[in-house]
């Protein structure tokens, strides 16, 4: 018979210990809530990825996945609600070394803050803007979103949504973002390859992580905690290059997953500084050659 | 490639000598969007800033302009935005953030008629009220208010000053009259013009607190990517900038952001006069009104009557002392504003009941001519 080994007082410490503000702990998701998990995925990406993380900062907006900036040992701000971009704009103009993540829900970026994410998309804005897409408001108590599937039940739409949600991988494709990829927090090792991708890409780069929400959302729409996920793995259809017009989320026919925009155009600061500030791009050259 | 000061004399406008203030206090962003009568100011800071190495933007609206010039502060940049009255509303929002987590900037508003789209190219003085409790919950804020293109000049230096060592934005209340007046601006020599900039942390970065209060009762502020692991949000939050919901937090929280305004106004509230130290019937003013009530002043004086001007620059936070001083030895107060009596009002409650308090003003659209603000002088009292 095996000994039971005695469990040492110290607990073992996590792998990305050194990227979370233990101090922080417990969070505040849910049980069954895929957040933690794209966080986790952000956070293994951005140590993967190489980039110097004291220049990296994390931005959120308001809401369930804008609390991620709150757990995150790295420069973050948790700003209002569907602001993160712009305030993200701000610090990367003022300066430009900034690696900067936006880390924010689909109600915060794309229904509030949908102008933002749009005109940054247009500007080629040189960020990674995750959007962990839960098909509802989960902080308020399970709301319609921008993303709420046409008739879903939520606490404003008893009856079903009557409304169509955002196909968001389009609209970010037709908004010029250099880099399109959308993934469940199921597929972790895709999930984590792209966002790695898109920190390491220069440019507006947007990455959709589809993740469950139990407690507001799935409870309203007849789904028990795994059922989310069940659909996750049953109706996953890795395309990449898939057309995006093509991936309205559709939970009986398939939902397309991949890498659907990988493209280079030239970012604000680039054209800012070829156009208004020539002189620091040949300070830029100089730098580079000594 | 031009300086950041232009030293010289020149005939400018004040939306002009605004922008040229806002480069001379070492402003290196600009987040903007048009509208009339403010967009002078963007259009000088586009030209402008790149040529001192700084950073113009025009954003979709301006709820993400208030947002940029926030992220721009924290990524250790002076950094301002101008708008008028419906801009003002939408940067209500992220104003409220930058006095949550104590992001120095500035922000222009050229007042114009409201409410709504109201009068856009005819000024008034009608967001004073607005400036001190526009966003939402208790605060304190620093509003100052010009009175001509030169003053614009130099108060646009002084506000950046102020934002830097109080850690707030601060705001610029002027109007469309001045905005838009062209008249002589001299431009000092740089070495000449005092600049403040946030004080910077010290000693250990692993256990720095972005919110405890140093002696004057502000934190020092470090920028992103120094290396501080800063957390910054909007909920209420402990010196360590992590957020807290409880009674007590809210209240320290709440001291460190009133505080450090209530036991510093003698640094801050700047206030001028004109034959005010006889005077028995004190005309309270601010911005373009103080310059028309000055020459109905003059015109009162010549009539026999013993007015003085008391010019409000700093209106937030308000010179009660000041008005409750004067109140115990005058006949009583004139207020004069291009609005339905806003300041009139704090006029009236530092008075405090014991003198009568008039108000000179109407709904917006032109100044206020001296002879209206003379005939109350004459018969009012």
């Amino acid at each position: 018979m095996q000994e039971i080994p005695t469990p040492s007082k110290k607990q073992p410490s996590h792998p990305l210990d050194d990227l979370i503000r233990t101090d922080r702990l417990p969070h505040i998701w849910c049980p069954g809530c895929g957040i933690g998990t794209v966080f986790s995925a952000c956070l293994t990406a951005l140590k993967v990825s190489g980039i110097n993380l004291r220049k990296t900062v994390m931005v959120s907006g308001i809401g369930c996945s804008g609390r991620a900036a709150g757990y995150v040992k790295l420069d973050s701000f948790h700003t209002t609600h569907g602001r993160a971009i712009p305030f993200a704009t701000g610090l990367k103009l003022a300066n430009p070394e900034l690696n900067i993540v936006v880390f924010s829900g689909d109600g915060d970026l794309f229904a509030i803050g949908g102008n933002h994410f749009i005109h940054a998309a247009r500007r080629n804005m040189d960020m990674t803007v995750i959007c962990v897409n839960n098909l509802n408001y989960g902080m308020t108590g399970g709301q319609v979103a921008a993303t709420t599937p046409h008739l879903a039940k939520s606490t404003t739409t008893p009856v079903g949504n009557p409304e169509t949600p955002f196909n968001l991988p389009l609209m970010a494709y037709a908004c010029g973002a250099t880099y399109v990829a959308r993934w469940t927090m199921l597929h972790i090792r895709d999930l984590t390859d792209s966002i790695t991708e898109a920190i390491c890409k220069k440019g507006f780069s947007f990455i959709e992580a589809l993740s469950p929400c139990p407690v507001n959302y799935g409870r309203r729409n007849k789904q028990k905690p795994l059922d989310m996920l069940k659909l996750y793995q049953e109706k996953a259809i890795i395309k990449n290059d898939a057309d995006p017009s093509t991936l309205d989320i559709d939970f009986e026919k398939g939902i397309i997953l991949g890498k659907f925009v990988d493209l280079d155009r030239q970012t604000f600061t680039e054209q800012y500084d070829k156009i208004y500030r020539p002189s620091r791009l040949q300070e830029n050259v100089s730098e580079l050659s000594s | 490639m031009k300086p950041a000061v232009l030293t010289g004399e020149y005939f400018m406008t004040g939306d002009v000598a605004c922008a040229e203030g806002a480069l001379a206090a070492g402003c290196r962003f600009f987040g903007g969007y048009p509208i009339t009568p403010a967009t002078e100011i963007a259009e000088r800071m586009a030209i402008r800033l790149p040529h001192v190495d700084g950073c113009f933007i025009q954003m979709e609206d301006e709820i993400a302009a208030m947002a940029t010039i926030l992220g721009a502060s924290w990524g250790g940049v002076k950094s301002m935005t101008a708008t008028s009255g419906p801009g003002f509303s939408l940067m209500m929002e992220n104003i409220g953030l930058g006095i949550c987590t104590e992001t120095p900037c500035v922000v222009v508003n050229v007042q114009r008629g409201g409410p709504s789209t109201g009068l856009p190219t005819h000024g008034a003085q009608s967001d004073m009220m607005q400036a001190r409790w526009g966003s939402h919950g208790d605060y304190e804020i620093i509003a100052m208010a010009p009175s001509s293109p030169q003053e614009i000049f130099y108060l646009t230096i002084t506000a950046f000053n102020l934002s830097e060592k109080y850690r707030l934005p601060v705001l610029i209340m002027t109007d469309e009259i001045i905005g838009h007046m062209s008249e002589k601006v001299i431009i000092p020599e740089a070495k000449l013009i005092k600049t403040v900039s946030r004080p910077k942390p010290k000693g250990r970065k692993d256990h720095f607190k972005p919110f405890a209060p140093g002696p004057n009762g502000v934190a020092p502020m470090p920028a992103a990517g120094e290396g501080y692991n800063l957390h910054i949000t909007g909920l209420t939050h402990d010196e360590k900038g992590y957020p807290v919901m409880a009674v007590e937090t809210q209240a320290e929280m709440m001291a460190r952001i009133t505080e450090k305004i209530q036991r510093n106004l003698d640094d801050i509230i700047r206030t001028d006069s004109f034959l005010l130290d006889d005077a028995e019937i004190v005309v309270v003013s601010y911005g373009i009104s103080a310059r028309t009530s000055m020459a109905a002043v003059a015109e009162a004086r010549k009539l026999g009557i013993k007015a003085g001007l008391l010019r409000l620059v700093t209106i937030w936070p308000f010179p009660e002392d000041q008005i409750r001083t004067l109140a115990d030895r005058v006949k009583g107060f004139v207020t004069v504003e291009i609005n339905l009596g806003q300041i009139h009002r704090e006029v009236e409650r530092c008075a405090g009941g014991k003198v009568p308090v008039f108000l000179v003003g109407h709904p917006g659209g032109t100044i206020i001519h001296p002879d209206s603000v003379v005939k109350v002088l004459k018969e009012a009292f």
